[in-house]
């Protein structure tokens, strides 16, 4: 037994090894990708382009509009003291965001009453609307909060005695909130998810082709030595391809790595064999390589980018998509490579996810050897 | 005599198509059984059905004692079989051809390289052991392919159309061997459409349109016609010309 399956592998990693450039491509497409994505792929917003209309033009609205200039937030691209050009600012795409501050404004916040000025923002792209408005809003705040403790400092008394409530957030496993830090260990898990799949997803079916695949179907070959057999080499290469990626992550994006590189190869391991599994399945079902590739397509690339967890947070999504995201082996990987890079999580932790894993490998092995018939 | 292959009505269809109609025969052990017949006429479907590849649609039948509707997987450990389509990995050289068929029959290391050396000797193939297999010429490709389904020294093989496209060098190597593995009490059963080859075999069967049209030594079927040659006993007993395959759309998935 052990003999046959040991066959199977040398053959197959002879197959890789003959074909350098195919090799070579699966070695650096996925640490390619990462850096291409990993750079291409920011939720955070800076430099976005701020129009300002002062017309209090006091110290006090100055102040404020430094506020925003000083942050690397907002970039001041455009002032006017006309109302309408803040709407063709906004109308061409020259600003994101404008801040209008009426007259009168400082004279209002110097006599103790409260004070309004108007923002302005482009909503056409929601999610960049939402995230400026938070930022501003926050910066208002404290140029608010300021404003107070001045006046109370001039009237001989700190908010201090006031009881009131004080802040003070602080941010666990990622202080600065980089989107790059979850990302790239994000893209890690989707790469491979995608990459490794289409690694198995064609050498059933090429077997099929060039008319080995009968020679095996007549030999003693048990189908799930076949199997094991063939996903010994790609496994390997694929365990590799990890620890590429991680190296890139850490050295190209100064992503922390807070955890265990042995547990997270090993969790990889978990993850690789199901997916490899999956591309077996495929090859075993699909009558024609495009159509494997088009599965692998479906079922892996697209739900491990949209039902992962990756972009769209899944807590938001309707309970039934919630529901089917748990069938996509991607979305526990992630947890598990977010988990341990940022925040050096062990099995007493993931292990719902490592047993969701290989539950999902075990499966995927069983399918592909009882689906791969012994007739023709 | 001990009897390797028996086949009682064995029949398959494919459809409303029968490509293999109620055929019985028995061969008994070291015999080499010749199939004989057109494109089309079933050789491969036979074959097929008896390596456990494919369900027979009807009838029975026993390799090496074993049944072949539920012992399919043990037949196939004794069995070696060689495909009309060619089977080897182009990109794997002629040593990891045969090491690799050895090893998925589970022939200990020590065994394996022992046939290893014996059948690169036999096929004319030593020195050649480093060179890709897609270098080969045809009839080389077909003698690594004979030596790929006898590494795990099978009791019963299967050749479908072993000597198609070879040249006549090959081809003669290829019936000297065959005639050894018999004498050493391996049973051959073997399909050509080639009438010359025919006369190698102990027992002849023709083969017309899936059925057994006549069974015999290769002088009993010319005498049993009246005739000289293997191509007008053909013609004689089965009635067509041998040259014209029917022209059935399907041959394609039937086999030869």
């Amino acid at each position: 037994m052990g003999r046959r399956i040991r066959a199977i592998a040398r053959k197959e990693a002879l197959h890789i090894a003959r074909d350098p450039r195919a090799l070579a491509v699966v070695l650096v497409l996925p640490v390619l990708l990462l850096v291409i994505y990993g750079y291409a792929v920011n939720f955070d917003i800076k430099h976005l382009p701020l129009g300002v209309a002062d017309f209090d033009r006091s110290r006090v609205s100055r102040e404020l509009v430094e506020a925003f200039t000083r942050t690397e937030y907002f970039d001041l691209v455009a002032t006017t003291t006309r109302l309408a050009e803040v709407r063709e600012w906004l109308d061409r795409g020259q600003v994101r965001l404008a801040l209008v501050i009426p007259e009168g404004f400082a004279a209002q916040v110097v006599t103790g009453r409260s004070a309004t000025v108007q923002f302005l923002v482009d909503g056409a792209d929601a999610n960049t609307a939402s995230i400026a408005l938070g930022y501003a809003e926050l910066l208002l705040r404290w140029q608010a909060e300021q404003l107070v403790q001045r006046a109370l400092q001039r009237w001989g008394t700190t908010g201090r005695t006031q009881g009131c409530i004080i802040v003070e957030p602080r941010v666990l496993y990622n202080p600065e909130l980089r989107s790059t830090n979850f990302i790239v260990p994000g893209l890690i898990a989707i790469f491979l998810a995608m990459l490794t799949t289409l690694l198995t997803a064609l050498t059933i079916i090429r077997e099929r082709e060039q008319g080995t695949l009968e020679r095996l179907i007549v030999s003693p070959l048990r189908p799930w030595e076949l199997m094991v057999g063939k996903m010994i080499p790609y496994a390997f290469i694929s365990l590799v391809n990890v620890f590429l990626v991680i190296i890139a992550g850490l050295q190209v994006f100064h992503v922390p790595f807070r955890g265990s590189l042995g547990l997270l190869l090993g969790l990889s391991g978990i993850f690789i064999l199901g997916v490899l599994g999956l591309g077996l399945l495929f090859s075993i079902l699909a009558p024609r390589g495009e159509v494997a590739v088009v599965l692998v397509v479906l079922t892996t690339v697209l739900p491990s980018l949209l039902l992962s967890g990756f972009v769209f947070p899944l807590p938001s999504m309707p309970k039934v998509l919630q529901g089917i995201s748990l069938a996509v082996p991607a979305r526990h990987f992630l947890v598990i490579v977010r988990g341990i890079f940022l925040k050096d999580l062990h099995l007493e932790v993931l292990w719902p996810q490592t047993l969701t894993l290989l539950i999902f490998a075990g499966l995927m092995l069983l399918l592909s050897a009882r689906r791969f018939r012994k007739r023709l | 005599m001990e009897e390797a292959i028996v086949v009682e009505e064995l029949t398959r269809r494919f459809g409303r198509f029968v490509a293999v109609d109620h055929v019985s025969f028995s061969i008994v052990r070291g015999e080499v059984f010749g199939f004989l017949g057109p494109n089309g006429s079933g050789k491969s479907t036979t074959i097929r059905m008896l390596c456990g590849l494919l369900m027979p649609s009807e009838g029975r039948g026993w390799v090496a004692g074993w049944d072949i509707y539920t012992e399919a997987e043990r037949i196939k450990a004794h069995i070696g079989y060689m495909s009309q389509k060619f089977s080897l990995y182009e990109d794997l050289t002629v040593g990891e051809n045969l090491e690799f068929y050895g090893g998925i029959y589970g022939v200990p290391p020590r065994r394996l390289r022992a046939r290893r050396a014996e059948i690169l000797d036999r096929a004319g193939l030593r020195g050649q052991e480093r060179v890709l297999t897609r270098h080969l010429s045809v009839g080389w490709k077909q003698r690594l392919a004979l030596g790929c389904a006898l590494v795990h020294e099978p009791r019963i093989v299967f050749l479908d159309e072993p000597t198609s496209g070879v040249d006549p060098l090959s081809r003669r190597l290829f019936w000297a061997w065959i005639d050894e593995l018999a004498a050493q009490g391996v049973t051959v059963f073997v399909t050509t459409h080639i009438m010359d080859e025919a006369e190698h075999c102990d027992r002849v069967a023709l083969l017309s349109e899936g059925h057994l049209a006549a069974l015999d030594t290769p002088e009993g079927l010319k005498a049993q016609a009246g005739v000289e040659t293997m191509e007008e006993a053909f013609i004689a007993l089965v009635g067509t010309p041998f040259s014209s395959p029917r022209g059935r759309g399907d041959r394609g998935r039937s086999g030869g």
